[in-house]
């Protein structure tokens, strides 16, 4: 988790590859691009930069964006009023106002890069909070005896530690 | 981070013995702290505090960084835990 946290994925980083030239004045590129895997093509719609929302209902393939999850997601549709269609059968101009609405927030590369800062600023003063974040332990006042297995990473056998006798 | 936060208009909490000095430089500078509750103000920017652990005093120079965290924060209550580097 640490590592992706220190490096922040741009949103103009596309991993796939596009014919048309890319431009770095325009965030959103023209859709929906057709990507060619081994043979098969996959249409794919484009809200957000890199996201590639495919074949589902709108609601649950807004939530592929990072910083988008089940509520933003709902409240964006409601905002919009916009039926939950498949993605695929979503117009030009849905997608248009799609984009302008999950452009009003803070998702992908700035999202990551605003958490990772605020956490170096955290180690930077070192508080308690960023303190537990450089041993790499829960710093929200969790028990740390058992569990916190996300943090402290996978089992590390203690060398000379007994089995408990039967 | 927390569900519900202090309400606004009551301001950051702070000792009233502290609010009291904390135009007085003088009386700030090197300090010894026994309320670790208390927010960092900005007027304390700039000084060293001595904040109580439970044991001792743990100098402390505030930052402008520091501004609106506890002073609890800034000295650690446990000592790290070690394991024992046997083998």
């Amino acid at each position: 988790m640490a590592h992706s946290i220190g490096t922040p994925v741009l949103p103009s980083v596309s991993l796939i590859s596009n014919s048309k030239p890319y431009l770095p004045t325009s965030l959103f590129l023209p859709v929906p691009t057709i990507q060619k895997v081994g043979g098969l093509s996959i249409k794919c719609a484009r809200v957000g930069g890199v996201e590639i929302p495919n074949n589902k209902r709108v609601e649950y393939s807004l939530q592929y964006i990072h910083g988008i999850g089940r509520t933003r997601a709902k409240q964006i549709l409601v905002d919009l009023q916009m039926d939950n269609k498949l993605t695929k059968d979503l117009s030009e101009e849905d997608l248009t106002t799609l984009r302008d609405e999950v452009s009003k927030y803070m998702i992908e590369g700035d999202l990551r890069r605003f958490n990772a800062l605020n956490i170096r600023r955290l180690k930077e003063i070192q508080c308690y909070r960023g303190v537990r974040h450089i041993q790499g332990l829960p710093c929200r006042g969790q028990r740390t005896k058992n569990n916190c297995r996300t943090l402290k990473g996978k089992k590390v056998a203690i060398a000379g530690k007994k089995k408990a006798p039967r | 981070m927390s569900l519900s936060r202090r309400a606004i208009w009551k301001g950051c909490f702070v000792d009233t013995f502290l609010s009291k000095i904390k135009n007085n430089k003088e009386l700030l500078a090197n300090k010894k702290i026994w309320s670790r509750r208390s927010t960092i103000l900005p007027e304390f920017v700039g000084t060293t505090m001595r904040i109580y652990n439970g044991k001792t005093h743990v100098r402390c120079k505030i930052t402008e960084g520091k501004v609106g965290h506890k002073f609890g924060e800034f000295s650690f209550t446990r000592k790290r835990t070690r394991r024992p580097q046997t083998k």
